[in-house]
């Protein structure tokens, strides 16, 4: 029964930790969104909210095993020089990639100038999340503005104060 | 990416959110938040991600919490919750 349980643990929690985190952090930045009284903390709690969001996309795109995704053209050149002197050690070859290097003595020569995906992260989501951190910081400049024009006006960044304020200034109109 | 890394990250992440969300000086809160975006551009360091690593330094770590201070210079430091 133990062992089930820190099975079900290990796979549900433990090997989805990111996404447990985005939820956590999504539902923190929602009741702070609700629950604050003060404008500025409305903000901070949104902010966590994006960011929770990012967090989710960005860890949709992580591979076991996979590096940045970056081309590197360079690896290509010395499988070239590789095969061009087979003889030749490997460790003489520049020497810039021993992984490469290590790869090419395993892999057959018509595979060696393949590109496979499997060992890059996927890009997509980190393209998509980069416009969404500039569209965050956007919103949160213009919510920030315009919270100083209501501070201007009402003298105060208290929801409930703010509220009292307006309800009496249509009594009195 | 280093799975202990990711799991202290992570938890540190929560911790600094609740934080900068329950402290009643604002200024305080505005740091805490620049404390979480910065920790947060490690973890995407660490997924591979590094654009939007080096986005959310600038633009989060930097911007949001200037522009933050800056809106709390300007108005009050004093929050009721």
């Amino acid at each position: 029964m133990s062992v089930m349980g820190s099975f079900i643990i290990s796979q549900y929690v433990l090997d989805h930790f990111n996404f447990w985190v985005a939820v956590i952090l999504m539902m923190i930045g929602l009741y702070a969104m609700i629950t604050k009284n003060n404008l500025i903390k409305k903000l901070i709690g949104m902010s966590i909210f994006q960011t929770a969001i990012i967090l989710f996309y960005v860890s949709a795109g992580v591979k076991e095993g996979a590096t940045i995704p970056i081309l590197e053209h360079h690896a290509a050149e010395t499988e070239q020089v590789a095969a061009g002197d087979a003889g030749a050690e490997h460790g003489s070859v520049v020497g810039a990639d021993h992984d490469v290097s290590k790869s090419s003595e395993k892999a057959p020569a018509h595979e060696v100038h393949e590109i496979n995906p499997d060992d890059y992260s996927n890009p997509l989501p980190h393209v998509l999340m980069l416009t969404a951190i500039v569209v965050g910081v956007a919103t949160l400049g213009v919510a920030l503005a315009v919270a100083q024009v209501i501070y201007k006006n009402y003298g105060t960044l208290e929801e409930d104060e703010i509220l009292a304020k307006i309800k009496a200034a249509e009594n009195d109109g | 990416m280093i799975w202990q890394f990711d799991i202290l990250i992570l938890i540190f992440l929560v911790v600094t959110a609740v934080i900068s969300l329950q402290v009643k000086d604002l200024l305080a809160a505005s740091m805490v938040f620049g404390t979480y975006s910065f920790l947060i551009c490690l973890l995407w360091a660490g997924m591979g991600a590094v654009d939007v690593a080096f986005t959310e330094a600038t633009v989060g770590a930097g911007i949001s919490a200037v522009i933050l201070i800056a809106t709390v210079y300007n108005t009050r430091r004093d929050s009721s919750d």
